[in-house]
Formats: C-alpha cells, sequence, structure tokens
C-alpha cells in the first residue's frame, strides 16, 4: 500500500487526500442540506413532519424526536469507541484496537438499522419519496447520509478482517485505522448538522 | 540529446495495448486523454459546422428543429466536458509531475482510475447519438425543461447519469493533483518556485472538488424527479426551477474558470520561453489565480440576473463579477509586460499565446459589460452571449490549447511540429475565429436569439449570418492542416532535443520524450527558473542514473471499477437490476486493488 512514500510535507499523501475529500464532501452535503432548508416549510400536503392543524382538522406529525435523540446519542458514542480503536491502534495494543473497532461497527450498524426502521415507518404513515417537498428532501439528504455510514461500516469491517488474517498489527494498520477514523467523525459531525436542523429546529 | 538509460524491469509491457489499458504511467494517461480530448473535439466541432451551415442563409433546410436542439446542446457539452477539459488534463497529467521533478503523480492507479470513468462517461453521454436521444434543452438544462413533462424520452437521464460520471472522473482527478502539488515536489521546488501553470492547475483542481460535489446533487435530483416522480424542480409539485439553477452555476461559474485557467498556464510558460525574459511579475500572476479561485464562487447569479433575483442580490453579484475582472487583468499586464523588451521568437507556439491575448481580452471586455444587469438583461440570451463565450473559450482556452500543442510537441513525442504547417493552422485558426465569432456581437445586438434553428430573411440578419459560416468553415480547414501535421510528425523520426527552446522548467531538464520514470536523477531546484539558473551559473548537472527507480507495477484493477461504473450507469438507464452487477463488479475490483501489492 505505500505506493507513495514520499512526502514534502511530512503528511502521508493518502491522509492528505482524505482530508481534501472531506472538504469536497463537505459541498455534497451543503447542496443536500441547502435543498432541504429551500423546501423547508413548504409543503401543504399531509403528512406533515411535525403536529399540524389543517382546516380544523388535526395531523400527527411523523417526527419521533426522542427516538432519534437516543439514535443521535448512538452515532455519537461510535465517534468516541472509534478514537479509543485509534488509540489502541497506535500504543500497540491490538485487543484494545479490535474490541473498539468492534464496538464502533456494531454502534454504526445499529444507527443505520434505526434509520431502516425510521423510513419503513414513514412510508408506513404514507410519506413516500415523492409524496411531498419534505419527503423528498428528507429521504435524499437522510438516505445519502446513511449511505455515507454504510461505507464506513464496510470499510471498518474490511479493516478488522485485516487483523484477523495476521493476527498481529500491520506496520500500516493504525494508520490506515487514523485514517479511516477521520471519514467516520466526518460522518458523525454532519449527522448533527442534519439532526439539529431536521428534528430539533420547528418546522 | 541525451538518451535515456532503458529501465531493466517491465520493458516487454511498454507497448501493445494491453500495456495501454493497464497503465498507471502519467504520461500514458495524459496522452490517452489528449487523443480522446481531441477526437471529441473534432466530433463536437463538427456539430457547430452543421449549425452554422444550417443558419448560413435564411430559412436553412438541412436540419430540422429537433435535430438542431440535440446539435447545439451536444456541441457545448462535448466541448466543454469532452473536448477542453480533458485536453487540459492531456497537458496537466504529463506536466505537473515533470515540472515539479516528480517520478508520477501521488497516487498513480488512481489516475488510470479517473481517465477510464471519464472515457466511461464520455461514451455514456455521447451514445445518446446512437439512440437518437440526444439532450436538446441547452447545456444548462434550465427546469422545468427537463422534468419528464417536457422530455419524454431519456436524453435527460442520458446528461444526468453522463455528467455524474464524468464529475466521479474529475474529482478523483483533481484529489489527486492537488495531493501531488502538496506533496510530490522535488527537493528545493518551493511554492513559490513553482511554474505558473503548476499553480493554475492546483487552483483548478481546487475550483473542481469544490464545485463538482453541487453539480452532482442538482444531475441526482434531475435523476429522481424523471424515474422516481419526485418535484425537486417542478413548480407543479411544489418544486423550483431556479434550485436547479443556482445549483448549476454555483458549479458552472467555477467551471468556466477550469476551462480557461490550464491555457492560462500554458500561456505563462510560452510566453517567456519565447520572450527569452523571466515572467513580469510571478507573484501578481499567481496571487491573481488565486483570487480567481476564490471570487470565482461568488459571481454564479450573474448567470441569473433576469430570473429577478431583486436589487441587493443583483447589485452584490454585478460587483463581484467586476471584481474579477481585476485579476484577470493583473494576468493580462503581467503577460504583455513578460513580452515587453523581450527579444520575441514568432513561431507556432508563441503566435498562439499572443493569438490568446488578443482574443482573450476581447472576450473579457464583452464579459464584463455582462457584469451589469440592465446591459445583461438586454443581451441575455442572444448571439452577443454565443460571441463573449466563443472568444473566452475559443480564443482562449483553445488557443492556449493549441499553443501548448506546438510548444510541448518536441518534448512529449520527441518530433517537433512542422513549424510552416503550425503558422498556417494559426493564421487560418486567427481569422476564422474573428470571422466566425466577431459578427455574433453584431447580431445579439440586433436581437437575433441564440439557439434559433432559422430565422426569416427581413430581418437584416444575412451578411452577418454567412460571414460566420464561412469563418467556421476556415477553423474546419485550420484544424485539417493540425491533423496534417501531426500525422507528419508521427511519420518522422524523432529528432527533438532535451531543450529545443532554452526553456527554463524542469521538464526540459530530461530526454524528450522522457523516459518511464521521468527524470534519471531526481533534480534538486535552486531557482525559481531552474535550467536558466543552471545556464547563467554555468552549472552542469550530475547525469547518472539512480540506482534504485521505484515504478509501481501496471494494474488493471482501474479499469475495471471504471467499467462497474459505466455498468451501473447503465443500469440507471435501463434497469437497475443492471446496476447492482456493476456496483458488485466495483466492490470485486476495489477488493483486488487493496489487495494488489505496489512493490
Amino acid at each position: 500500500m505505500s505506493e507513495q512514500a514520499h512526502s514534502v510535507t511530512g503528511i502521508d499523501s493518502r491522509k492528505l487526500l482524505m482530508w481534501i475529500f472531506l472538504a469536497s464532501d463537505c459541498l455534497f452535503f451543503g447542496a443536500l442540506i441547502s435543498t432541504y432548508m429551500i423546501f423547508k416549510g413548504n409543503i401543504n400536503n399531509p403528512p406533515y413532519p411535525t403536529d399540524r392543524i389543517v382546516n380544523g382538522e388535526f395531523f400527527h406529525g411523523l417526527l419521533n424526536i426522542p427516538l432519534t435523540s437516543a439514535s443521535t446519542f448512538v452515532l455519537l458514542m461510535s465517534s468516541v469507541a472509534m478514537v479509543l480503536a485509534v488509540y489502541g491502534a497506535q500504543n500497540n495494543n491490538l485487543k484494545m484496537m479490535k474490541g473498539w473497532l468492534i464496538s464502533t461497527i456494531g454502534l454504526g450498524i445499529f444507527f443505520l438499522l434505526f434509520q431502516v426502521y425510521e423510513f419503513r415507518h414513514f412510508l408506513h404513515e404514507g410519506l413516500g419519496i415523492s409524496t411531498n417537498q419534505f419527503g423528498a428532501s428528507f429521504y435524499l439528504m437522510t438516505g445519502f447520509h446513511g449511505v455515507h455510514v454504510g461505507i464506513g461500516v464496510i470499510i471498518l469491517i474490511s479493516l478488522l478482517f485485516g487483523t484477523f488474517r495476521r493476527n498481529s498489527l500491520g506496520p500500516d494498520t493504525g494508520f490506515h485505522i487514523e485514517t479511516a477514523g477521520l471519514y467516520w467523525h466526518f460522518v458523525d459531525i454532519v449527522w448533527i448538522v442534519i439532526f439539529t436542523l431536521v428534528y430539533l429546529m420547528p418546522y | 540529446m541525451t538518451t535515456a538509460l532503458p529501465l531493466a524491469v517491465k520493458e516487454e509491457t511498454n507497448s501493445g495495448i494491453w500495456s495501454w489499458l493497464t497503465t498507471v504511467d502519467h504520461k500514458k494517461i495524459g496522452t490517452m486523454y489528449g487523443v480522446s480530448g481531441v477526437v471529441f473535439f473534432i466530433i463536437a466541432g463538427f456539430e457547430a459546422l452543421l449549425i452554422r451551415t444550417q443558419l448560413a442563409v435564411p430559412n436553412g433546410t438541412i436540419i430540422d428543429a429537433d435535430t438542431y436542439n440535440q446539435l447545439f446542446t451536444m456541441h457545448a457539452l462535448m466541448m466543454i466536458f469532452l473536448g477542453v477539459m480533458p485536453m487540459g488534463a492531456a497537458f496537466f497529467n504529463w506536466l505537473v509531475p515533470l515540472m515539479i521533478g516528480a517520478r508520477d503523480v501521488a497516487f498513480p492507479r488512481l489516475n488510470a482510475f479517473s481517465f477510464w470513468t471519464f472515457l466511461s462517461g464520455a461514451l455514456l453521454l455521447t451514445s445518446s447519438w446512437i439512440f437518437g436521444d440526444a439532450p436538446d434543452v441547452g447545456w444548462f438544462a434550465y427546469a422545468p425543461l427537463t422534468e419528464k413533462a417536457y422530455t419524454v424520452g431519456q436524453a435527460m437521464d442520458f446528461y444526468a447519469v453522463g455528467l455524474l460520471l464524468l464529475g466521479v472522473a474529475s474529482t478523483v482527478a483533481s484529489l489527486n493533483f492537488v495531493v501531488t502539488i502538496i506533496n510530490m515536489r522535488a527537493p528545493g521546488m518551493s511554492w513559490f518556485r513553482m511554474p505558473v501553470f503548476v499553480w493554475m492547475i492546483f487552483v483548478v483542481a481546487w475550483l473542481l472538488i469544490l464545485s463538482l460535489p453541487v453539480l452532482t446533487i442538482g444531475l441526482v435530483q434531475i435523476y429522481f424527479d424523471r424515474n422516481f416522480d419526485t418535484n425537486f424542480f417542478n413548480p407543479m409539485g411544489g418544486g423550483d426551477p431556479l434550485l436547479w439553477q443556482h445549483l448549476f452555476w454555483i458549479f458552472g461559474h467555477p467551471e468556466v474558470y477550469v476551462l480557461i485557467l490550464p491555457s492560462m498556464g500554458i500561456v505563462s510558460e510560452v510566453l517567456p520561453t519565447f520572450s527569452r525574459k523571466p515572467i513580469f511579475g510571478y507573484s501578481a500572476i499567481v496571487f491573481a489565480g488565486l483570487s480567481i479561485a476564490v471570487l470565482g464562487f461568488a459571481v454564479w447569479s450573474h448567470h441569473m440576473f433576469t430570473t429577478g433575483l431583486g436589487p441587493v442580490p443583483s447589485i452584490v453579484f454585478s460587483a463581484s463579477t467586476m471584481a474579477i475582472g481585476v485579476p484577470t487583468g493583473v494576468k493580462i499586464f503581467n503577460w504583455l509586460a513578460t513580452m515587453w523588451g523581450g527579444s520575441i521568437r514568432f513561431n507556432s507556439a508563441s503566435m498562439f499565446s499572443i493569438g490568446f491575448l488578443a482574443l482573450f481580452t476581447i472576450g473579457g471586455i464583452s464579459g464584463v459589460m455582462h457584469a451589469s444587469p440592465p446591459i445583461d438583461t438586454q443581451q441575455q440570451d442572444t448571439y452577443f452571449i454565443v460571441a463573449h463565450i466563443h472568444y473566452v473559450l475559443f480564443g482562449g482556452a483553445v488557443f492556449g490549447i493549441f499553443s501548448g500543442f506546438y510548444y510541448w510537441w518536441p518534448k512529449f513525442f520527441g518530433r517537433f511540429l512542422d513549424e510552416k504547417l503550425g503558422q498556417i493552422h494559426f493564421w487560418l485558426f486567427f481569422i476564422g475565429m474573428n470571422l466566425t465569432f466577431f459578427p455574433m456581437h453584431f447580431l445579439g445586438v440586433q436581437g437575433m436569439p441564440r439557439r434559433i434553428y432559422r430565422y426569416d430573411a427581413d430581418l437584416g440578419w444575412e451578411t452577418w449570418n454567412i460571414v460566420a459560416t464561412l469563418g467556421s468553415y476556415l477553423l474546419g480547414v485550420g484544424m485539417l492542416v493540425f491533423l496534417y501535421a501531426v500525422w507528419k510528425a508521427y511519420k518522422s523520426e524523432p529528432d527533438a532535443p532535451d531543450n529545443p527552446w532554452d526553456a527554463p522548467t524542469l521538464e526540459w531538464a530530461t530526454s524528450s520524450p522522457p523516459p518511464e520514470h521521468d527524470f534519471d536523477v531526481v533534480p534538486v531546484v535552486e531557482a525559481r527558473d531552474p535550467l536558466w539558473y543552471d545556464r547563467d551559473n554555468n552549472i552542469t548537472r550530475e547525469k547518472t542514473k539512480d540506482e534504485h527507480i521505484h515504478l509501481p507495477p501496471p494494474s488493471y484493477y482501474p479499469l475495471l471499477i471504471s467499467i462497474g461504473l459505466l455498468v451501473g450507469g447503465i443500469g440507471m438507464l435501463t434497469t437497475l437490476m443492471i446496476s447492482a452487477l456493476g456496483v458488485l463488479l466495483v466492490f470485486y475490483a476495489i477488493w483486488g486493488w487493496v489487495l494488489e501489492p505496489t512493490s
């Protein structure tokens, strides 16, 4: 994997690539979040994200804030686990690294399962992707975020299998886990923004 | 002429189709970008000639309205994404590692992946012609024309999926070159000793990295609107057509700098060499490039003055657009001052660069006119706009690219392009270009709208239209002359010395063409114009080859991932089951890529 030993700045090229890719990804989510914000409050057919009375008729809101707060907490804890896995890798503590890597993966999958549950629940309540502007922008934005978490889980599982094969830390394992960690934390931070804008701000 | 010592390893894999399919060498990848770019440039030029033939006389009857719409849309898409961008990519693939004294880019396999993905997207987009269903709503594809109700066939799906693939290719290439420029510079090649061309590519790469994701989201939304019944851009369903315009131009305006900056970089290399003077105001040019990058993100709404933004946004975007003229002007004056007092050699390369200066300035001046909303409102969608963009894109970007071809051909292939043919080519292009596009200013002011497939006889537009058409034929002839010069060079014996032009930058320190490992000895840089520094101080550099040169082995996984993406794209146009196959192929190829040994 060391196609690029040479480095003028002393920063490994692969880590630099990850940082710049994340800059690009900021604009990716920026466009999705802007779309959501532009259509925010601009819907005229049910189901609505929050409780609403239209022409004397009461509509239940879709968003379940306590439940999503719990899943947000799970995702944030996965970041903590990720930090501890990197710490283990950097201190040559294979057991610690594996344990926290498995925890990160588990928490990530838990978050994804919650998202599947939420999507199914919304569909059941009648919110399809083409039902109204909330559905379209919500599914697109959180869907792409879910894909990012999914890719992160796949990367972490691959790294975990790499350590099983070897049963010791390879020369680059710590570095790989640290770089994957950058991606993982970024995806978490994006979720904090999405959670705030979708669930905490009044629609 | 020093002949590079042959590399002991991998000599047998250096030719044949398989070596091209699996290459990770930035020079071969650059050549492939160049060949595809020129081919698509010719096809797109042919589309333009059809358009001009139809418009030569009033009430033209050669092409029907539907075909005409497809022609002007595909002409723009192919020129921008498949012609000028890959020709620029050809130069930066070839030159950036050579100019900074590196043996390759930071991620050679990723570089191959960028090219193959570009080719996949290009083939997917152009295949729409074969199905008779090419995009036909203009290259910026304004909503709601792109919605299902207005574009019934699959033209806009080809547009969305094709550009998505091209976007992936450009983003990955840009990430690669930013990292390369930051991390792969030779000893002593500090930031402010880098050639201006490398600086301009650094800026271009950042522009693409930060603007393409926004286009990606817009394209996904078009695709969802058409295939999953969402209403992002459909006002009937609560959508907002202006959202598309914003997303598109947040990408689209940085994109015009993506097209022009590589040519500005080329001109900044050619003019000093042929004026035999260092570039005037190096840091001013570099900082002008950087401020163009920043301001380039703050002017997109000047494409949207007629949408009724309101007075405050109009004023802000008007002011920022006028401001971006300042750094551009700084560059023009720097190039002029570079030539001032120099002992100028006129040949095809320097003439194309000087032509660039003149024509780009005309285009720049008409561009600043559009910065004023009331004037823009008058000129919107007239031929005046067509004249403007062709002065900056043809007179600017394309002239710069051809200047680069004549300048670097001996370095790339060890053979000169014929000087006499080059000058004929230049004059045909220069006269043809002015005959074609200058009259369009008049036509625009006289009120001729763009994108009409015919016009009546009594509108007073006949004279300038026939002049424009004749000019466009001259451009066609000029291109044939260029192709003949290429053919002649291809058939000739390699006779180019290492540094035929007495140029100052590092790529001329190695042999022509460069060996696979670029430099026998990694150069040490002590000044901004390293070869002139050596010349003036009578320094002769050690030429013995490094003992252990490590080059990455060829790999077919980049091609395989791109094929997977192409299959995924085909699936998005047919049935998503095929996409699933493509995704599986991508996963398989990434797996192989990661486990493949690279040393």
